[in-house]
């Protein structure tokens, strides 16, 4: 426990003390202020022309906030996630491996296990520091209209749920190279798969599709960002982030193998 | 202290090293010596739980490098040959995060670390970024973190390597000064540097042992012959043919003719015969000026080289 908070702890120091992790918080923010901008100003430019025209208002008649606003920003918020993960966690391995430092941790008395743990807790920190600068965006939102707190909770959870499982993917790719630039390449080519495996469920048939539809990034997400939190989603993203750790505690043990 | 037995490493078909076995008594300096790419570092690896062995037992400490490998790890300290730092934190807090994870507790960590920052002559940089640092100083920092559990077991890659002389000779002190208390295996292809700090060498060649033993020893054992360098003033061949002649001499060659400065000779005696005294009655008696009069002891340079060789036609 204590290898794994000093572990933790460096690997959040190295995070803010070199520019990676600012970079990353920065660009992420700025992409998610514009996609809140674009998103609400949409709603509000709707919103002014159903009062307008009664006719559109039929149209629109489910416009609310929740499922026009919150709800496709959730969705945007998971778009830029895709890009900006692997940046976050393209060197937490291999660059190690590159340096060399790899060789004096694991001579070190400390386990695999920790070093895996320490660092993945480290970028999921990083993380959710992230995400925790877009709740500004949020808390204007409920000043301007009322959105619903429940939906903006889960959706938070489903995001941190799902930047986790995006981590712990993006270490298991960093644990196959020395290189950042393939790990990076690696980990955003697997993260867009399984994230666009939900648009083939529709001809895919109605086995394989159901698998897609379960085995995908998508759906799990779409259920926070309507307010339900299911023990299926939660499980979903737990068993995905647990088994790509111990995809990266394997791939450490066979180079300790092969030397 | 450690005890190697028929570890052999292999790197899927190619070889690392081959059934090498030693001991290492507690207090001891051991070198292993070696050319590039004999095995030197593979053995480190093994020692240091980096990988295990293909086959064959190793025990540092009394504890088994693959089944105790954690025990193993919390007794040695490591400086790998290329100096793997965390270039991005500071001396202090680099010293620090290495001291606690290799299990110095918190209350010590701070005299700990301050401790081996004095000891490698570091203490005036700890502030300093590790990637500001010269090759030298880093070489100092990954002396200190090896040594900031205050290991049992210190184990050396090339400690050395790419330093400045003066560096060298401050290094050597303080590996010599570490002895004693500790065990250290230290790797090296520069031949002095074993004969001056090891007590005992393994000379290593394409991943097997090819000799055990103290420097001396080697030297002593190896020199088949004693070889005499003589600078004589007078009639060349006459010298040549009288020196000779003496009892106990295989041959003798002309090496050098400096006319009025002298010729140089090189006498080759039998083994633990000594010659010095004839030559010199030899020379002085035929009013000949003996100019100079010197022994040549192989080197370990010679001796390495000779084994290296001797070990290569035969199995060629």
């Amino acid at each position: 426990m204590r290898n794994f908070y000093l572990i933790f702890k460096k690997e959040l120091r190295s995070y803010f003390l070199s520019p990676v992790a600012y970079v990353v918080i920065c660009i992420f923010l700025v992409l998610a202020g514009y996609f809140f901008y674009t998103v609400f100003a949409t709603f509000s430019m709707l919103s002014f022309e159903a009062t307008q025209d009664p006719l559109m208002a039929k149209q629109y008649n489910l416009l609310n906030i929740t499922e026009s606003v919150v709800r496709p920003l959730f969705g945007n918020i998971s778009i830029i996630m895709l890009l900006m993960m692997p940046m976050l966690t393209m060197r937490l391995l291999a660059e190690e491996k590159k340096s060399g430092t790899i060789e004096l941790l694991s001579t070190y008395p400390v386990k695999d296990l920790e070093i895996i743990t320490g660092k993945f807790f480290a970028a999921v920190a990083v993380f959710a520091v992230m995400l925790a600068l877009t709740i500004p965006c949020f808390i204007l939102l409920s000043i301007l209209g009322s959105p619903e707190l429940g939906v903006i909770v889960s959706g938070f959870v489903g995001l941190l749920l799902m930047g986790a499982a995006f981590i712990a993917l993006g270490l298991w790719t960093s644990s196959l190279t020395e290189n950042q630039i393939i790990a990076a390449a690696f980990s955003f080519g697997a993260l867009l798969i399984f994230w666009m495996m939900g648009f083939s469920v529709n001809f895919a048939g109605p086995t394989l599709g159901s698998i897609l539809s379960y085995v995908s990034f998508l759906p799990h997400l779409y259920n926070f960002a309507k307010g339900v939190v299911d023990t299926e989603d939660l499980v979903y993203y737990f068993n995905f982030s647990v088994f790509c750790l111990f995809l990266t505690m394997r791939t450490l043990e066979s180079k300790r193998w092969r030397g | 202290m450690i005890e190697v037995e028929g570890v052999t490493k292999r790197y899927g078909t190619a070889r690392g090293i081959e059934n090498v076995s030693f001991k290492v008594e507690k207090g001891e300096i051991l070198g292993f010596l070696g050319p590039n790419g004999a095995g030197k570092t593979t053995m480190m690896r093994i020692l240091t739980c980096y990988f295990p062995p293909t086959s064959g037992k190793a025990r540092v400490a009394g504890y088994d490098v693959f089944e105790d490998s954690l025990e193993v790890r919390r007794r040695i300290g490591y400086l790998p040959e290329n100096v793997p730092l965390y270039t991005d934190m500071p001396v202090t807090a680099y010293l620090e995060f290495v001291g606690k994870i290799k299990g110095v507790g918190s209350k010590e960590i701070k005299n700990r670390v301050a401790k081996v920052m004095d000891d490698c002559g570091i203490t005036h940089v700890s502030t300093k970024y590790i990637r500001d640092l010269s090759k030298g100083y880093r070489q100092r920092v990954g002396l200190a973190q090896a040594l900031i559990n205050d290991p049992e077991v210190l184990i050396l890659d090339e400690p050395t390597i790419g330093l400045d002389p003066r560096q060298i000779i401050d290094i050597r002190q303080l590996i010599k000064n570490l002895a004693g208390r500790r065990t250290v295996i230290l790797s090296t292809h520069i031949l002095p540097e074993v004969s001056m700090i090891c007590q005992r060498v393994i000379i290593i060649n394409e991943g097997k042992v090819i000799a055990v033993d103290t420097p001396d020893n080697l030297m002593r054992q190896l020199q088949s012959s004693a070889q005499i360098v003589l600078l004589v003033r007078g009639p060349q061949e006459e010298v040549a043919q009288k020196l000779g002649m003496v009892k106990g001499v295989k041959g003798v060659t002309k090496k050098a003719s400096g006319g009025y400065n002298g010729d140089t000779y090189i006498v080759e005696a039998m083994k633990n015969v000594d010659i010095r005294k004839d030559l010199a009655m030899i020379i002085v008696n035929n009013h000949w000026d003996l100019l100079e009069m010197r022994p040549v002891s192989m080197s370990l340079e010679d001796i390495f080289i000779k084994l290296v060789t001797d070990e290569e036609t035969a199995t060629h």
